[in-house]
């Protein structure tokens, strides 16, 4: 100790509380909501990755692009290839749903907020939490949360070829440009807020200049690390929105493939 | 009880105190600190404008002797002079040596220490970080300590070898070895203490004592000081035979929270006024322009517009008077709001939200932003707040020789606010941190010397006397309440020894204070020994009517104005009076002090000539005129 | 004005105690500390509460206010209904020695586990060279006035006694990526941050960062920043391979 105290045997414990928490104001709505939030996008995504109508000109559906298997519509495949061949059988959707998911199951944000409504490791700040023993992000698997930045990488990927969907979403059913549809601006919206999401990950800030000890000898760098750290500061809110945004779109290009959807300018 | 052997022992934690500690350690000394709260929770953390030192890192023409004349003149030619030389040529060095400990202050385009535009400092001068430059400087010396003792737990696999903290620990006594070695008064042997925590009585046996426990502001009710400010270093001089001088000088901060009433007194650093915040009155009016003095005339601006441009364009302009030192402007405070144009909470408006945008605002002032926002609920950029004096700071304390830090009883040593003399009649702000810095590590180099001139260690007495006196409130029943006995003394020096003063106040806050000392001497206190306020507060009641008693003495006799002492039945300064130093001694028996007269050691030659005569006509006698001319013709 | 709340304070010495009620006069503008002063001063004189500054800069009167860590100065009555009994606790993941003092050298310990700033032998003093946008960062996180509340609620050691030899809390573990980031520490702080003081326990809820009464980002700009640096040293082996084959400062 770099200060010393008076000793007395009896006053190695903590006061004694038998509640959880004191505390008087709603502290489990946060978490429930976040629970209701994520539970909603994971029922989502597992309907949409079986949905088989991802595709109708000129919109492609977030959740199975880029589509890369020859059971794609041609107009539907990435760049026009097929790469995959026609042994894969699965949807489309589940080869490439690894990234994404990865990197929003590593991220620093939703790490927080599944840890706080799944695993109520706490449910909320000074609320006790319910397992006996926490060893935390210290052991296999909970270690493995840090390749975020591999996955950060991959989203790079995934948000580029979001943003080149939007923009084929530019050109109407007969591949002619100048197209503006309903579905184009919810693509564009939201292939911005995937790549602002993207933009905004702790791993990026740390890649653009966070690691550096001295910005003044990088001035780009830490130009880059500014901006960033900008929308680092809304990173929660870009996690949800964007959540939001790929599910409405996604489930958007469904609809207007079944044929639910059919006014003139969807 | 437990009993501990050091060579040195701190009182007090603050920047003195851990500069000491560090000094006394790295000249391989036994050293304890003992602080009255937790380590790492002094005083220093409030202070926040900055560390002044002329290093000259944002105007070249900045140097030691520019510093020790602003010093001199801050202080109306009262300061120890030797004290404020040091004090201008060591503060530099002391300053980055904080920085190789770990201190991040704010820097210059060309990455040096920036420096900051101060009341009373003709260069920008103070190093700073933001406005939380005290905290900055207590966690960079407590890291200091903490780095200390890892190399001792690698050398000695202890690492509290040589440098231990002793948390939520009172000092009530300073214990002292009689007819010593050091002829019949004795010297100092050790200190007797209690835990707050338990009540368990400790005591130290050391040939030295550092004393830097701060300031008495807890005398106050209006006070930007903490509880722990009860003048306890200076009443243990007092009673360990050692004197104190200029305790009439006490530095009302002018900008302190009027409202709300709980925070009454918190500090509105100065910084803002550095920074281009005004002072209006309820009439809207920059009042500070009426109350320029004869002895600044030349040294400031006279309309509003010369005192805009200054703050972009220092080499051509003069200054506002809003950064006049720290006495002038609680004074003119004080009258505008005597006078009528007051706020309406009793203070002045401070406006810095018309003068800056608000994104600059909370760069630069950032902890007042937080300050206002959390206590009073007000947005200072978009408002102006409200501001009137406070007890801040007391120039006087232990008389101390300037090179050592010694008192004058053998192995007593001071630094800091407790110390006297450095300030004069009135403190410059950020002279404070670096005053600190500087004596700290003079005291605690005084201290090792001392102790390596010494036969033998000295043989404590009077433990039983201090144990019976410590535990006495507790043993009384149906007493007074201590809380009661206090508020009556704060009540009584703020209203009757205040910012201004009258001889029928003084004298009648005298009277009061004898009544009070006899209550105090019956105070109870309810509950155990472990962690108990009440009886901690009977304990320290002793130091602070000890302490108000020497200021309201002082301020009785001495008939001028001058700095912190402001005589409303004598408001001219005297040449004369300049020449004097009223001191402080415990009678025998502890119960009340006598003041004495004393002159004032004469400028080296030297450092007098490095003021013009027309500045010094204003200050000296017609005798040193004619000595000051001998020096020049001598040079 | 003036008004009575109820108040309802833990009391007691070495963790046996009770919530004692109390009805106490409230004024315009007051603070928790200061109701709890006027307790002190009228009813009970032997309440203990640990306190210093009462500007919010000293970081000595932490406690839980209706089961939030808070600073006692920093919370003003006028946040609770009139109405509200106010529950005072001390902090709960420190020993409590009486009231609402807690022991807190847990984290005067865990202070002197972190290696100090060391700085490289040949810069003297006044020969540091530092530009603003170098040292910000870690300016950020000297505003902390250590009052141990982001140690207090994190759930590492307040929900888990056990994790405490092997955590350093936020508080330490900031000052470990103060250090990191400081441009003339040169010692490397990566390894240790993993392995002795126990940044992998961390699982960024955030917590400390809600209780900080300084507002320091604590997660998103000490915790997360330090992880990636760890990442970089221990899991990355590009950055890995990088470094070997470019060698260049940062």
């Amino acid at each position: 100790m770099s200060q010393t105290t008076a000793e007395s045997p009896a006053r190695k414990q903590r006061a004694q509380l038998r509640v959880r928490t004191l505390r008087t104001d709603r502290w489990w709505l946060a978490p429930a909501l976040t629970f209701a939030a994520l539970l909603s996008f994971l029922i989502y995504g597992f309907w949409a990755i079986f949905d088989k109508s991802y595709f109708v000109e000129p919109y492609i559906a977030p959740f199975s692009s880029p589509c890369w298997t020859t059971s794609c519509p041609p107009g539907a495949r990435f760049l026009g290839l097929a790469p995959i061949g026609d042994w894969y059988t699965l949807p489309p959707g589940l080869l490439i749903l690894g990234l994404p998911a990865g990197f929003r199951l590593t991220c620093y944000y939703y790490r927080k907020a599944y840890y706080r409504s799944f695993w109520l490791s706490p449910p909320a700040c000074a609320v006790a939490e319910p397992h006996g023993k926490y060893t935390g992000e210290t052991r296999f698997p909970l270690i493995l949360q840090n390749i975020h930045r591999y996955f950060f990488y991959g989203a790079l990927v995934i948000g580029a070829i979001l943003a080149y969907d939007a923009v084929l979403a530019f050109r109407d059913e007969h591949g002619n440009w100048g197209h503006i549809g309903l579905g184009t601006v919810i693509l564009v919206v939201n292939a911005i807020l995937i790549n602002a999401y993207s933009l905004s990950c702790h791993s990026c800030r740390h890649i653009t200049a966070g690691r550096l000890n001295h910005f003044s000898r990088h001035p780009l760098r830490y130009k880059a690390w500014t901006f960033v750290s900008k929308l680092n500061a809304k990173h929660q809110q870009l996690a949800l929105a964007s959540m939001y945004s790929v599910m409405i779109a996604d489930l958007y290009v469904r609809l207007v493939a079944k044929g639910v959807i059919n006014f003139p300018f969807a | 009880m437990e009993r501990h052997e050091y060579d040195v022992v701190v009182i007090g934690a603050g920047g003195a105190g851990l500069r000491a500690a560090i000094e006394a350690r790295q000249q391989g000394k036994r050293t304890a600190i003992v602080c009255k709260s937790l380590f790492g929770k002094a005083h220093t953390v409030m202070a926040e404008g900055g560390a002044a030192a002329a290093m000259g890192n944002v105007n070249p023409d900045d140097n030691w002797m520019v510093h020790f004349r602003d010093t001199m003149r801050g202080g109306k030619f009262l300061n120890n002079w030797r004290m404020a030389e040091l004090h201008a040529k060591e503060a530099p060095d002391r300053v980055w040596e904080l920085e190789a400990w770990g201190a991040l202050f704010d820097r210059t385009k060309d990455g040096k220490i920036s420096q900051r535009n101060f009341g009373g400092h003709e260069y920008p001068r103070l190093a700073h970080v933001g406005d939380r430059t005290g905290l900055e400087l207590i966690r960079t010396l407590q890291q200091r300590v903490v780095a200390l003792q890892q190399e001792d737990e690698k050398l000695h696999g202890d690492p509290e070898a040589y440098i231990k903290v002793f948390a939520e620990c009172t000092i009530t006594r300073l214990l002292k070895e009689a007819g010593s070695v050091h002829g019949k008064d004795g010297a100092i042997a050790g200190a007797f203490g209690y835990w707050r925590e338990t009540g368990n009585f400790i005591v130290f046996d050391a040939p030295a004592v550092v004393l830097a426990t701060g300031g008495i502001g807890k005398s106050y009710v209006v006070t930007s000081n903490s509880w722990e400010y009860t003048g306890d270093g200076h009443a243990l001089a007092l009673l360990a035979g050692a004197q104190l001088i200029n305790m009439e000088f006490i530095q009302f901060h002018p900008t302190g929270m009027v409202w709300p009433p709980s925070v009454r007194g918190i500090l509105v650093t100065e910084s803002v006024r550095g920074d281009g915040g005004v002072l209006r009155n309820s009439e809207g009016r920059r009042f500070m322009f009426d109350y320029v003095p004869d002895v600044f005339k030349d040294k400031y601006a006279t309309t509003e517009e010369e005192g805009d441009r200054w703050y972009t364009d220092q080499a051509n302009n003069r200054r506002p008077p809003e950064l006049l030192p720290r006495d002038e402007v609680a004074r003119a405070i004080n009258s505008e709001v005597k006078a009528g144009r007051g706020s309406p909470q009793g203070g002045v408006f401070l406006d810095v939200s018309t003068r800056l945008p608000a994104a600059e605002i909370i760069k630069r002032l950032p902890s007042m932003h937080h300050q206002f926002k959390e206590l009073a609920d007000v947005d200072i950029t978009a408002e102006p707040m409200q501001v009137g004096p406070t007890c801040h700071y007391i120039m006087g304390g232990v008389e101390v020789d300037a090179d050592t830090a010694a008192a004058s009883v053998p192995g007593l040593f001071a630094a800091g606010e407790v110390s006297g003399g450095m300030h004069g009649s009135n403190r410059l702000g950020g002279n404070s941190l670096s005053d600190l810095l500087v004596f700290g590590r003079r005291a605690g180099a005084g201290a090792a010397a001392y102790i390596d001139g010494l036969p033998r260690r000295p043989v404590a007495t009077g433990v039983e006397e201090a144990m019976a006196e410590a535990v006495a409130p507790l043993e009384r029943s149906g007493g007074e309440n201590p809380y009661e006995v206090h508020h009556e003394l704060q009540r009584t020096m703020n209203d009757l020894v205040g910012i201004i003063r009258k001889a029928e106040e003084v004298s009648e806050a005298l009277q009061v204070v004898e009544k009070l000392k006899e209550r105090a001497k019956n105070t109870a206190s309810a509950g155990s020994r472990i962690y108990n306020p009440g009886w901690h507060l009977a304990i320290d009641l002793r130091n602070m009517l000890l302490v108000s008693e020497c200021v309201a003495r002082a301020a009785l006799l001495r008939e001028e104005s001058r700095g912190g002492h402001t005589r409303d039945d004598f408001p001219g300064m005297s040449p004369e009076w300049r020449r004097k130093l009223l001191v402080c001694s415990a009678m025998p028996d502890g119960s009340g002090v006598t003041v004495e007269e004393k002159d004032q050691v004469s400028m080296r030659g030297d450092l007098i000539t490095l003021f013009e005569r027309s500045e010094l006509e204003k200050y000296l006698t017609e005798q040193e005129l004619a000595d000051y001319d001998a020096a020049v013709k001598e040079s | 004005m003036g008004y009575k709340a109820k108040f309802r304070i833990w009391r007691g010495e070495g963790g046996e105690g009770r919530l004692e009620d109390f009805t106490v006069e409230v004024n315009e503008g007051e603070v928790v500390l200061d109701v709890i002063h006027r307790l002190q001063a009228t009813q009970a004189p032997d309440l203990a509460v640990r306190w210093n500054c009462k500007a919010g800069k000293c970081g000595s009167c932490s406690m839980e206010i209706n089961g939030k860590p808070r600073l006692g100065c920093m919370t003003r009555m006028s946040t609770f209904e009139e109405t509200e009994t106010i529950t005072v606790t001390p902090m709960r993941t420190f020993p409590v020695i009486k009231d609402l003092v807690c022991d807190v050298s847990f984290n005067y310990q865990k202070a002197r586990e972190i290696p100090s700033f060391t700085p490289p032998k040949d810069v003297k003093p006044g020969e540091y060279r530092m530009k603003q946008i170098d040292v910000e960062r870690s300016q950020e996180f000297r505003k902390c006035i250590e009052c141990f509340m982001c140690n207090n609620v994190c759930h590492v050691i307040r929900d888990h006694d056990e994790n405490k030899p092997a955590f350093a809390g936020p508080r330490f573990l900031m000052r470990i990526a103060e250090l990191d980031m400081h441009p003339y520490d040169v010692l490397d702080r990566k390894d240790s941050a993993q392995e002795d003081h126990g940044l992998g326990y961390c699982n960024i809820t955030k917590c400390c960062t809600e209780v900080c009464p300084e507002h320091i980002k604590i997660t998103d700009n000490a915790l997360i920043p330090m992880k990636e640096r760890v990442v970089d040293r221990k899991y990355d082996p590009l950055v890995w391979l990088g470094s070997k084959i470019f060698k260049r400062p940062s």
